[in-house]
């Protein structure tokens, strides 16, 4: 049988619909669909794919279940691996991961290995109603910090080690960047929650409303049983330009919209989190937060949103399939371009003009590219005299975060490196302080959900090896 | 679930709250905040901690019912449980160093300023409290600062209580009369503290001022909580709350704070509906 050059479609909501609306976007393959895209996979000798995939999901193994149609023998393969298939098969970048390396990629599309991972999830969570076989505690604690995709993982991993696991969430819900970050479209709540639900039953308690360096040291951890800590406290706070007018109403940053947005489901009509509902929004930066955000504000009945990048289309570092859903669904692209100014209204002659200080358009200069920086991108050089103003009533910024303070701030020997990260060994997380790790966007700043959740799993390794010798000498 | 242990009204508007929140009560410091929701689905607010039982394990706040979510975390009763308490958020206010200090408290200001005089009493330090309130009916916690305060003033605009004026002019008046004061600490409404701030500069006393934006999280992730401090951006979460009193834009920290105005009369009105059809 000739092999199929493309990928299996992905059957989504048509984009003027779901430009409105905050249900998900992708709709995720029949049992159908994935069984013919899974006959797609040329199950070569060299497997690739599981090198392209930072958890190391047997990749080949479990699309062979799909092709036998043994779903819930899929899903066990995945798990082995996954501590949260239906989030990973949603926001992975599997294009530069192990899609990227498909040996049928090299002719034709490579293997749509994200969308049948989020089918062989999704199956699994709606057919399974078992219990989880439990392993034996091996007596020995570890307290994660951060429900994120890191620390999730982490839990989740050391769990099936037999590890009794505490997570500790400074929200009062389980779910980290996934629940007051990406959006409803992108990662409904509910699949997170579900996925939360599965790493308690295999005993993971999750604590929330601990702010672990306010409400408890990592140092009253250890004291209080602890045997050892991993942080996955996330990016922190919001980067901000510097630049005229960030201060005016109007002004966001990414994490305050989607947080509003997402996490106090302002989206809502009768919400009690208010969220300003602009007509025209400017979002600066041309990441998948920027597309998260700007495709937020159009679902919240935006006319015009537009993304406001320094570099070109080429450049930009979301995910291509989120740029084009974005790009259907009307986002407009000011690409070359840089923000010079925030203006507001200010009624001189009327200080208390209730329009005062609310954000009327934003100052943005032409920009072309130069020669390459230090990463080899090419640099956005401004066109003098360039400059013209962009009439909006709302400015998002989404040019990335600076880590967190509260807990290098109150934990002795933490080492942290000059923009406040913490220091941690790339492959296991290890860190400066005896029997701490830590990974994920606190070491590393912002990345991905599948890069915290591969520094999740390694830790959970090492923690696993550190706990074993220690008991050994100990 | 976090249990009210204890609820006494302070006046009209204003309601004091004893909160069990054991691993809270056993870090908070004066100067610190907490986070609540009053119940699922419901808007985080902060609100600074106004005393703290750590043998008890409880938390005191005490808030004003301005808006929608106050107005519903008023309708708790004793016995009853409020959804999430987070804390204790936010840096302890510095007595590093100081010996004499003047606390000026104004409206329900005066209950996050009460923990940071009894704070400084305990110490060792000699502490002149002024606190001001629009009427005699809004005077609150009068017998507490006077029992942590070397000097006590009370001031009413309308002059129904104390002496009648703003917390402005005592100040002045002690400043004047040479009172050598290691350190000014106001808090209370935006423009009062502005105008502290402006009395104590002329005279070179350091003065810190408690700031309480719109927050969301309140952990350091939102942004929403900035403020220009010294020409620079500033988290009120996790740099704050308190700050130099010199340094801070207070016209924008003003304007921001207003910036859901309009939502939050909407969602007032519909709370007050909703009681009211509750009632009948």
């Amino acid at each position: 049988m000739a092999v199929q050059p493309k990928k299996r479609e992905m059957p989504v909501q048509d984009a003027k619909l779901r430009a409105r609306n905050f249900m998900e976007v992708a709709l995720g393959y029949s049992e159908e669909d994935a069984v013919i895209e899974a006959q797609r996979c040329l199950n070569c000798k060299n497997r690739p794919c599981i090198e392209g995939c930072p958890v190391k999901v047997l990749i080949p193994d479990f699309i062979n279940k799909i092709k036998e149609h043994d779903f819930e023998g899929a899903y066990s393969v995945i798990s082995k691996s996954s501590a949260l298939p239906a989030v990973c098969g949603r926001v992975c970048p599997q294009e530069t991961q192990c899609e990227s390396k498909c040996t049928l990629g090299i002719k034709f599309e490579p293997v749509a290995i994200g969308r049948l991972e989020r089918f062989v999830a999704d199956y699994h969570n709606k057919h399974f109603n078992g219990e989880p076989t439990l392993l034996k505690s091996n007596g020995k604690k570890v307290a994660v910090i951060g429900s994120g995709p890191s620390g999730l993982t982490c839990a989740g991993d050391l769990a099936k080690k037999g590890y009794k696991v505490t997570v500790f969430e400074a929200l009062h819900v389980a779910g980290g960047v996934l629940v007051y970050g990406i959006p409803e479209f992108r990662l409904p709540k509910e699949i997170v929650s579900k996925e939360v639900e599965t790493l308690k039953k295999y005993g993971v308690e999750i604590e929330t409303n601990v702010v672990v360096g306010k409400t408890v040291t990592i140092d009253e951890l250890f004291e209080s049983g602890y045997n050892a800590v991993y942080i996955a406290s996330g990016a922190g706070l919001p980067r901000f330009m510097g630049i005229k007018g960030e201060s005016l109403k109007g002004v966001y940053s990414a994490n305050e919209f989607l947080t509003r947005a997402n996490l106090m489901k302002a989206y809502k009509d009768d919400a009690h989190t208010p969220i300003m509902k602009a007509k025209n929004v400017a979002v600066v930066g041309g990441g998948n937060v920027a597309m998260d955000a700007a495709r937020t504000a159009l679902r919240l009945g935006a006319d015009n949103v537009y993304i406001i990048y320094r570099r070109s289309m080429n450049e930009l570092p979301a995910r291509k399939e989120e740029v084009e859903h974005a790009l259907e669904e009307g986002v407009k692209f000011e690409v070359l371009r840089n923000p010079v100014e925030i203006m507001g209204y200010n009624n001189q002659d009327d200080k208390r003009d209730a329009k005062n200080g609310f954000v009327t358009g934003i100052n943005i200069i032409k920009c072309e590219l130069g020669e390459p920086d230090e990463k080899g991108r090419r640099r956005p050089v401004e066109i003098e005299g360039s400059e013209y103003i962009l009439p909006v009533d709302c400015v998002i910024m989404a040019i990335g975060t600076s880590p967190n303070p509260l807990i290098n701030k109150t934990t002795k020997g933490l080492n942290v490196n000059s923009h406040g990260c913490i220091i941690a060994d790339e492959s296991t997380g290890k860190t400066s302080k005896n029997g701490v790790f830590a990974g994920g966007d606190a070491v590393t700043g912002a990345a991905t959900v599948i890069l915290a959740m591969g520094a999740g799993k390694s830790a959970a390794e090492a923690i696993d090896e550190y706990l074993n010798n220690k008991r050994r000498i100990g | 679930m976090f249990k009210i242990v204890n609820k006494q009204k302070l006046n009209s508007t204003v309601t004091m709250m004893d909160i069990h929140a054991p691993l809270v009560a056993k870090k908070a410091e004066a100067g610190q905040f907490i986070i609540l929701r009053v119940d699922a689905d419901g808007e985080r607010i902060p609100l600074t901690v106004a005393g703290f039982d750590r043998n008890a394990g409880t938390v005191k706040i005490i808030f004003q019912i301005v808006g929608a979510t106050t107005m519903r975390l008023n309708e708790k009763h004793e016995g009853e449980f409020i959804e999430d308490f987070v804390g204790p958020l936010g840096c302890a206010t510095h007595t590093e160093g100081i010996k004499k200090v003047c606390i000026v408290g104004g409206g329900v200001g005066c209950a996050i300023a009460l923990p940071v005089a009894q704070k400084f009493h305990s110490i060792g330090c000699e502490v002149h409290s002024i606190i001001g309130f629009r009427n005699k009916e809004l005077v609150i916690l009068k017998d507490e600062f006077s029992a942590c305060s070397d000097k006590l003033t009370v001031m009413t605009d309308d002059g129904s209580y104390g002496a009648k004026g703003l917390v402005t002019e005592p100040l002045k008046e002690a400043l004047d009369a040479g009172e050598n004061y290691d350190e000014v600490i106001a808090i209370g409404p935006l423009v009062m503290m502005k105008f502290v701030v402006a009395t104590a500069k002329p005279f070179d006393v350091p003065t810190t001022v408690s700031m309480n934006p719109i927050m969301i999280d309140g952990t350091g992730m939102c942004g929403g909580c900035r403020l220009t401090v010294g020409g620079k951006t500033k988290f009120a979460c996790v740099d704050g709350p308190d700050f130099n009193g010199f340094e801070v834009d207070f016209d924008e920290a003003a304007a921001r704070a207003n910036a859901y105005a309009d939502f939050e009369r909407r969602e007032r009105e519909e709370c007050c509906n909703l009681f009211k059809k509750e009632l009948k």
